[in-house]
């Protein structure tokens, strides 16, 4: 076992998985953190705790973290290099392990400008690729980025993003095996709306093997109403929403009951799937329906491995 | 070239305000390039300030290169009494300008921007970062540093779309420039590989060539 995670051991016992996410609050209540993780806690196998997502500020990712561990969730910890440079991850990433986080997303993270400080400065000292090699070497040689030991162990499930939508679309995989062989154990993708497409994209996965070699995690964004399905598919750089889908929400008489319909009806697609170990579910403001969802997919009870 | 942009009238005149007279200084290389600080810019911008206050004497002056000695040599006979500097330079030039004129305020009328090229009339794009590593020659030309948000080294990120960058519809992915020159070029292979941490550079830069030195100069034999 690279960190005996429970996400780590349900993948790697061939089980499918469930991963949430947990976005902290604007503010400094522990009690946000706690209600979204009690909603979720029966389940997902692993929430992710976003980390100053869309560059908004929020509570720190580890700090949700800690906080979900407290009442009996497993994290999984975002980390993106927009904010911290090389020196800021690894002590970061120290001080996660010795509070006991086991899983970690490496991603590069939205652009400061989408944010709530649009003219910070971006760090962007390392990238999500050199990222997860970094941590991967934290892991298996105990050492820092520029070779100098570290004292202990860094057992980390290492997870990265991958997005099977954005361009140029025939390089996405060949970025994919990237982060395979950069260390990555498992992958969130982004959230899926157009199926065939990612069904395309996953034949070239499996033929490359990289299905083999580290865990696919499909995204899954619920649609609460039409109103998001449009933003989606027009405001939402690297999301491909099919406009089939938007005119479906627009007749539908009960948008939300709609929405957890498509959203089950693209589960069962996604299990058929060769390939992918699980999903990943991003029912951001909206995680009160993920429970329904999860029991609705025959995924209820979550194993215990 | 350095690519600048001339400040708005209203904080250049904030800036000159405690003064009468003023050295007016053009530069006739990049930032006359890129039409902010050549002779033209030189001639709109004494004008607008005298228009806004008659009692400002602006003198006018264009030189070479801000960023040479040589030529700020010429702006020691322009100086007078004047009792300021202001410079059409980018940041480079009205440094060296006011390193050498320690008792006088230089003060920048421009807004320096980045290293770049003319796109098209009207329009420069950002090409160099000045990051003291090149990797060109595995990127098809097209520099990540510079011209990605991110400086992503291992692009494209997930929010490419349809050929732009998720900053903006008008700025194009670097990394599928890059994806797809190299396809042009058959040298996709420099995409692989294993991801190595950059080395950034140490500022303020320093370059020493101990052979171009004066006096301790080392020889090499």
């Amino acid at each position: 076992m690279k960190s005996g995670s429970n996400l780590e051991r349900i993948l790697e016992s061939g089980q499918f998985a469930v991963t949430g996410e947990c976005g902290p609050p604007k503010g400094s209540s522990p009690k946000v953190v706690q209600k979204k993780g009690e909603l979720l806690k029966s389940c997902c196998d692993a929430l992710n705790v976003t980390d100053n997502q869309t560059a908004i500020v929020r509570m720190s990712s580890l700090s949700g973290c800690v906080i979900l561990q407290g009442i009996g969730l497993e994290p999984v910890l975002q980390m993106v290099v927009r904010d911290r440079n090389r020196l800021a991850l690894q002590s970061d990433i120290l001080g996660a392990v010795a509070l006991g986080v086991g899983n970690i997303l490496c991603l590069s993270g939205d652009h400061q400008k989408f944010g709530n400080h649009p003219t910070a400065k971006g760090v962007y000292d390392i990238d999500s690729m050199q990222f997860i090699r970094m941590v991967k070497t934290m892991r298996d040689e105990h050492k820092f980025i520029n070779g100098e030991e570290i004292s202990g162990d860094v057992p980390l499930y290492i997870g990265a993003a991958a997005n099977p939508f954005a361009d140029p679309f025939e390089f996405r995989v060949t970025r994919l095996a990237k982060k395979a062989n950069a260390g990555a154990d498992f992958i969130q993708t982004q959230g899926i709306f157009d199926v065939a497409r990612f069904a395309e994209w996953m034949k070239m996965v499996r033929d490359r093997g990289l299905h083999e070699k580290t865990h696919i995690l499909a995204g899954l964004i619920p649609i609460k109403s039409v109103g998001m399905a449009r933003y989606m598919r027009n405001n939402v750089s690297g999301l491909s929403v099919p406009k089939e889908l938007v005119d479906r929400m627009a007749d539908a008489k009960d948008a939300k009951e709609e929405g957890v319909k498509i959203c089950l009806e693209t589960i069962e697609e996604l299990k058929d799937i060769e390939g992918v170990h699980g999903i990943h579910i991003m029912a951001v403001a909206w995680e009160d329906i993920v429970p329904r969802i999860v029991e609705e997919a025959g995924l209820m009870p979550r194993p215990v491995v | 070239m350095i690519i600048a942009e001339q400040k708005t009238l209203a904080e250049i005149q904030d800036m000159v305000s405690p003064y009468h007279k003023i050295l007016l200084a053009g530069c006739g290389t990049c930032t006359a390039f890129c039409s902010a600080g050549g002779p033209e810019q030189v001639d709109q911008l004494a004008e607008a300030l005298v228009s806004q206050n008659k009692d400002m004497v602006v003198e006018k002056t264009v030189i070479p290169r801000q960023c040479a000695e040589k030529f700020i040599d010429r702006l020691e006979k322009k100086m007078g009494d004047n009792e300021v500097i202001l410079s059409m330079a980018c940041g480079n030039g009205v440094q060296a300008v006011a390193g050498r004129f320690p008792d006088k305020p230089v003060l920048p009328a421009l807004n320096t921007q980045f290293i770049g090229v003319e796109k098209e009339p009207g329009v420069w794009t950002e090409n160099c970062m000045a990051c003291g590593d090149c990797i060109l020659w595995r990127t098809g030309g097209i520099c990540p540093v510079a011209r990605c948000a991110k400086s992503l080294l291992n692009g494209a990120c997930g929010g490419a779309s349809e050929g732009h960058c998720e900053v903006s519809k008008d700025t194009p992915c670097a990394w599928q420039e890059i994806y797809h020159a190299l396809k042009r070029l058959n040298q996709l292979h420099y995409l692989k590989g294993k991801p190595q941490v950059k080395e950034w550079p140490i500022h303020p830069g320093k370059v020493v060539r101990e052979d171009l030195r004066e006096g301790e100069a080392t020889t090499g034999d």
